[in-house]
């Protein structure tokens, strides 16, 4: 018989493979869905009211949605759409983007309202252009303002991730329950998975509320 | 893109019912994770800014523990591991005599991951509270339990009744993790359609419009029972 923790060792590479596509996942998920916010937070705020409410269908639909579902629609659809199978990674990869994307946009949306109305106006009085006033005036500052709420998501979203469980694609949790079937280990390798979340998750919101406090001095 | 459609597989026989069973689920899981979830996040809500240390200490850490922690994870603690360390014969209990095991385990872990959700909501709705208002009943010289119940919490439930709602709405949403500890609520019902008849597209399109369509009642619901409250001093 091995141990518990003889058999974490032993499995660790396979296990850290998962903890990386995690992470991967996370990342990419993370830079895409906050630029996809960005174009719907400001298509939002437009003048456009047409615009405005796509933007505003667009977030309520994928914030009424649960994840798990919107995985199950994107695992479907993208080969179907593509015409060949194309493993389960991407199409998590879109489904996750499209559905966090919904939840940067209230993020972002509510950190460009922050700035004060005066810094525009005061952009625009000095000369500057809609785009020039956004890229040096307003968003710089938005997104101090936003930063501590953006991580928080991120943590969230590293946490969601785990859904991908779902769709069989191998992240951590999903390649622990591997091992943990495998070996007959379930309650030793589910109290591994929770303690190792536990880790980064809490860890990570420690480090966003130290930058919290700097930032809001 | 090909795709053979037929959307009258949706009211025949038997995946109506699936339907119909599954969106049961989920609206029974929700409100009896969402009951547990403002009883319990409520108390550990009060917890956390009771000016007793020991006591704030350990429901800040319920809070941290349990939102540090993927609520699937937990889900699976709940069902797979709970039972094999818990004492014996509760642990017996619970895989040989627990009426709709999966359904209990979903309901409880989804109620426990979600108080910590509003306990913080509960913290804040009392901390946003000016401090003169606490002072004052301590001045008159009404005791910690007093001030609680005569003037802190009167105030500060007003100010997380519109979150307590939102979370139902999360809690709803979040209810879709049941599926993967063997609950057939909508989710996991729109996943067996599409299975078994291949019309996958429509299944899937029957379950979003129930969730948005539940989703906007309840918001709506939500916003009639706003207005009729009290504005904030």
């Amino acid at each position: 018989m091995m141990s518990d923790l003889q058999l974490i060792l032993q499995s660790l590479p396979f296990l850290l493979e998962g903890l990386g596509l995690s992470l991967l996942l996370t990342l990419l998920v993370a830079v895409g869905g906050i630029l996809m916010a960005l174009v719907l937070a400001l298509l939002r705020l437009s003048g456009n009211r047409a615009l405005s409410t796509l933007a505003a269908t667009y977030v309520n639909f994928f914030r009424s949605m649960p994840l798990i579902l919107v995985i199950f629609w994107f695992f479907f659809l993208v080969p179907l759409v593509i015409g060949r199978p194309v493993g389960s990674f991407y199409s998590a990869l879109i489904a996750f983007t499209l559905f966090e994307a919904a939840h940067y946009t209230e993020i972002i949306r509510a950190g460009i309202l922050s700035v004060s109305r005066g810094q525009g106006w005061a952009a625009a009085a000095t000369g500057l252009t809609y785009g020039q006033s956004l890229r040096y005036v307003i968003l710089p500052q938005a997104f101090r303002n936003m930063t501590p709420l953006l991580l928080t998501q991120g943590i969230i979203l590293f946490q969601d991730t785990s859904l991908v469980f779902v769709v069989s694609l191998s992240d951590f949790l999903t390649s622990v329950t591997i091992v943990a079937r495998n070996e007959g280990r379930l309650v030793s390798m589910y109290i591994f998975a929770a303690v190792v979340y536990f880790a980064i998750c809490f860890v990570a919101s420690r480090f966003v509320h130290q930058f919290e406090k700097k930032a809001v001095r | 893109m090909e795709y053979n459609w037929d959307w009258s597989i949706l009211v025949q026989e038997p995946y109506l019912w699936w339907l119909i069973t599954g969106t049961g689920w989920t609206l029974a899981v929700s409100a009896a994770a969402w009951c547990i979830a403002v009883v319990l996040g409520t108390l550990i809500g009060i917890a956390r800014t009771l000016p007793n240390r020991f006591v704030a200490g350990i429901a800040t850490a319920y809070t941290e523990l349990f939102r540090n922690v993927p609520l699937l994870v937990q889900l699976f603690l709940w069902y797979f591991v709970a039972p094999e360390i818990l004492p014996a014969p509760m642990g017996h209990w619970i895989k040989r005599d627990l009426p709709l095991p999966e359904f209990a385990t979903a309901v409880v872990g989804l109620g426990l991951y979600t108080a910590a959700r509003v306990s913080i909501q509960v913290r804040a709705g009392i901390q946003s509270l000016r401090r003169g208002l606490a002072m004052a009943g301590y001045a008159q010289g009404m005791t910690v339990a007093q001030v609680y119940r005569h003037i802190l919490l009167p105030v500060a439930f007003r100010v997380v009744i519109p979150p307590f709602t939102t979370e139902f709405l999360t809690v709803f949403k979040n209810s879709s993790l049941a599926l993967t500890i063997g609950v057939l609520e909508l989710t996991a019902q729109s996943g067996q359609i599409s299975e078994y008849s291949f019309h996958s597209f429509e299944a899937f399109t029957a379950a979003t419009a129930i969730y948005i369509l539940i989703t906007m009642t309840v918001a709506a619901a939500m916003s009639l029972v706003e207005r009729r409250l009290p504005a904030v001093a």
